[in-house]
């Protein structure tokens, strides 16, 4: 009887890329809906536009590039991308720049870095950091969090719509009547205006960490972390870092001079701390790739964090960060290679045929 | 005495795998009767082929020994049943990819009448060291572990180092793999006493049995059998069921903690290695007399209709193992010579069954895995690499062919367990990848040396010619100042000399 030729392993995988990034969309999903509660619907419209843009771009890339679209848009790489830059970007926000970030962080970031696999800075990252430069008045609107006891005029769907389709307000609401500094912008400003960690974190925005919803959205974000990592399609090192580096310092801060220093508190659950920990640090294309390198390259992450957030002219420095330690992660990678078994523990080496 | 499990050694990674050995261990080894036909290939073992003793048309008896050790490192192969060698040919084989063997072909004649022993039996204790080791040489033993290196090499080689510990291996990782199980669980005596007589021959006094947790009957038919013969050098060391822990350096590093030194053989810690089968095999000719010609195989897999173990004579081909225990199912589609992780897939079953077979897997058509997609450095490979290797660096360096990198991040050290293949999402085919680059770089390690001799010829060549050159113009030099001083006399003699013809000399 004749049979058929394969290489071994004869057992085959279980796991495949399009599972893992549907996975991270999946926990993406009660962050979603925390965000639409308290910011709005925006961030659905957001989203939509973005995954046009996304997987319009790599149709488009792959397509010039020669390489089969079909089964590269099956990976939901590109979606994963679209969801991160929707959380990125304030609730309302016009179409042009959610698709000048996704256009740039596909074209420009992924695939003229090679693809998938190839690319050396997180293109939602770099997307929004476009858009962050380009468009800084558009990146500052943000709408305060839907509060039974704050007294503040919400969007409806419609004007949502319409302010994301032409970036028009309603005419009897202004720019300033809609946006609301965000909490760590509050901070900044307090903190540099003499005013004391306590009396900013007073403020009626404030919740019992971070602001008001917003800590709640963190917190969402937080818990679908913490499922990607009890399935391991996440691991604790990158996470862990970024915590630990954000912390540290900012504890070490607190902890000397309490009035003049936010909490530790405060930044874990302000911003987008957590989303950074969880979502996009965790990309393995761009992040270090041993165990201990993981570690580093969070810690790096959460480090720099803090140095933008308190030090820096921006109010939040995640993706600054992340593209930093980006350019970072050769060196990481080559100063930790884990110590091979068998190596570096005998001087005298037996040089003999294996068999 | 079964040892406590918590007195081992790690293992970084490795694979939870899927046991499904239940299948051939539901019932006790089933013998093979003797084919119609025996295909016995001349090399079963590591190192050189053995060399044919026997001519076609020959009758030869069982036992008989039909192609000796030939070259430093060999091992000679015996007849496993009576009849007549009708060829000496090439014949495919499972260890070498898609390629024939040559064989020797014995019909046989169903008597399995077994050969004289040239000498008696003497109780191992009586006999020296040496005595033991040239033994264990002719009786064509090797590694039944898989690697199938001659034994009695290993043994006289592993005397020169300061040894420990003999370990016995009876850790079968893999999945579907039974026969070492089923052999501990029916023979477990052989296997102690092949232990002592180890011990014996290797002046040592300290043998660990290792042994997976999840061999319950085995580990007590050991301990009964240790029981019996109250030899309290001799322990059983229970594993974790883990894979790859039954590879060799990875058995030395759980049992001992210690690890091989990279490059080096676990007799650099202090430790030898050999498969439980093997000392049982070692027992059967030592204590019986009969030399290495069956051993128990796993014949299992969704392919075949009763998956068992069987004992078969050592050039039963596959269809005939097959046929005997009730053929393929309709589903058979791949057959593996070994296990599913590091078996080998053949083309035809009129392979024979060698000395290195411990399974024979025939599986169905695995299911359509979609194609291999770029790495996305998850690093799942690396938190399941037992050697602790980047695999997922070792990729990237591969496809660059950048042989410096892949030297240092240690792909010689790779096993090629085939963890990493399995945790891949991008279904890269990693180990295969890893086999390949390994083998680039040793013919570009020969290219050098090639190149490196070709150098040295040239540049010997050169500064002979040049010291030729120079030692003629010397001798020139030399002739024409002998010339100058000897005046224009001389040189018109010279040249007389020269017109006339030549005549021998008649004196000084």
């Amino acid at each position: 009887m004749e049979f058929e030729r394969r290489d071994a392993p004869f057992l085959t995988p279980k796991v495949d890329v399009a599972s893992i990034m549907r996975q991270v969309l999946y926990a993406m999903i009660p962050a979603l809906a925390a965000h639409v509660w308290f910011f709005g619907p925006g961030i659905v419209f957001n989203l939509i536009i973005a995954s046009v843009f996304c997987l319009g771009s790599e149709a488009a890339m792959l397509k010039a590039r020669g390489r089969p679209v079909r089964p590269a848009l099956g990976d939901y790489s590109a979606m994963v991308t679209a969801a991160i830059i929707a959380f990125a970007l304030p609730s309302l926000t016009p179409w042009w720049v959610t698709a000048t970030a996704s256009i740039f962080g596909i074209v420009v970031a992924k695939h003229l870095y090679g693809g998938l696999g190839f690319n050396i800075f997180n293109p939602a990252m770099a997307g929004y950091v476009v858009v962050l430069v380009a468009f800084p008045m558009h990146l500052n609107l943000w709408t305060a969090p839907r509060m039974g006891d704050i007294d503040y005029q919400y969007p409806t769907i419609i004007e949502t719509i319409r302010y994301t389709l032409t970036a028009a307000l309603p005419a009897d609401l202004g720019f300033d009547a809609v946006s609301r500094a965000t909490p760590l912008d509050q901070m900044k400003t307090g903190l540099s205006n003499m005013q004391t960690f306590d009396e900013i974190h007073n403020n009626p925005m404030m919740g019992s960490f971070g602001g008001r919803g917003w800590e709640w959205v963190s917190n969402f974000v937080a818990l679908g972390g913490i499922w990607l990592m009890l399935k391991k399609i996440i691991r604790w090192q990158i996470p862990l870092g970024v915590l630990a580096g954000l912390m540290i310092p900012s504890g070490i801060m607190y902890w000397a001079d309490p009035g003049v220093h936010a909490s530790p508190g405060f930044y874990l659950f302000s911003g987008a701390t957590m989303l950074c920990a969880f979502f996009v640090a965790t990309d393995p294309i761009s992040a270090a790739t041993s165990p201990r390198g993981r570690l580093l390259y969070g810690a790096g992450i959460g480090f720099l964090i803090y140095a933008v957030r308190r030090w820096g002219s921006y109010a939040d420095g995640v993706a600054f960060s992340v593209l930093i330690m980006n350019m970072a992660v050769p060196a990481i990678d080559y100063l930790t290679i884990p110590r091979i078994v068998g190596h570096d523990k005998f001087e005298k080496w037996h040089h003999k045929s294996r068999t | 005495m079964t040892a406590p499990t918590f007195d081992l050694g790690t293992l970084h990674g490795g694979l939870r795998l899927p046991i499904l050995k239940d299948e051939s261990t539901a019932q006790v080894i089933q013998h093979v009767p003797v084919p119609a036909q025996l295909v016995l290939p001349l090399a079963q073992h590591a190192g050189e082929p053995a060399h044919p003793v026997v001519s076609i048309g020959e009758r030869v008896l069982k036992g008989q020994l039909i192609a000796d050790a030939d070259g430093i490192i060999s091992a000679p192969v015996h007849a496993s049943s009576s009849g007549k060698v009708v060829a000496i040919e090439q014949w495919p084989v499972s260890r070498r990819l898609g390629e024939n063997a040559p064989c020797i072909i014995i019909e046989c004649d169903g008597l399995d009448r077994a050969v004289h022993l040239s000498e008696p039996i003497v109780p191992f204790e009586k006999q020296s060291p040496n005595i033991l080791f040239q033994k264990i040489l002719h009786g064509g033993i090797v590694g039944l572990g898989g690697a199938v290196f001659p034994t009695a090499h290993k043994l006289m080689e592993a005397t020169t180092e300061s040894l420990e510990h003999l370990i016995l291996n009876g850790v079968e990782c893999e999945s579907y793999i039974s026969c070492d199980d089923m052999l501990m669980r029916e023979h477990a005596t052989a296997v102690v006493v092949g232990a002592q007589i180890l011990l014996h021959a290797l002046r040592l006094d300290h043998c660990f049995i290792a042994v997976e947790s999840d061999k319950p009957q085995a580990i007590r038919a050991l301990a009964d059998a240790l029981s019996e013969v109250q030899d309290d050098r001799i322990a059983v060391k229970q594993i974790p069921t883990i894979y790859p822990s039954g590879a060799e350096d990875q058995v030395v590093q759980l049992v001992t903690r210690k690890e091989v030194p990279t490059g080096g053989l676990p007799t650099d810690v202090g430790c030898l290695v050999q498969n439980v089968g093997t000392a049982a095999a070692v027992y059967d000719w030592v204590c019986k007399g009969e030399p290495l010609i069956s051993r128990v195989t796993t014949v299992t897999g969704d392919g075949v209709a009763s998956p068992m173990n069987v004992k078969s004579r050592i050039g039963t081909t596959v269809a005939d193992v097959v046929n005997f225990i009730g053929g393929y199912t309709d589903r058979a589609n791949q057959l593996i010579i070994g296990g599913p992780m590091t078996g080998r897939s053949v083309t035809t079953d009129r392979v024979p069954l060698v000395k290195a077979t411990n399974c024979i897997l025939v599986l169905s058509a695995s299911p359509q895995i979609g194609a291999e997609k770029p790495c996305i450095r998850c690093g799942d490979c690396a938190q399941v690499c037992p050697v602790l290797l980047l695999p997922q660096q070792l990729y990237w360096y591969a496809c660059a062919d950048n042989e410096p990198k892949l030297r240092s991040y240690g792909l010689t050290d790779c096993i090629e367990c085939g963890c990493c293949d399995l945790v891949c999402p991008s279904h890269i085919p990693l180990t295969a990848d890893f086999r390949s680059a390994k083998l680039r770089m040793r013919e570009l390690a020969d290219e050098k040396a090639r190149a490196e001799r070709a150098k040295q010829r040239f540049e010997t060549r050169t500064v002979r010619l040049e010291r030729e050159q120079l030692q003629r113009a010397h001798e020139l030099l030399k002739q024409k100042e002998q010339v100058k001083k000897a005046g224009p006399k001389a040189i018109e003699d010279i040249l007389e000399r020269s017109m006339q013809p030549s005549e021998p000399d008649k004196d000084e």
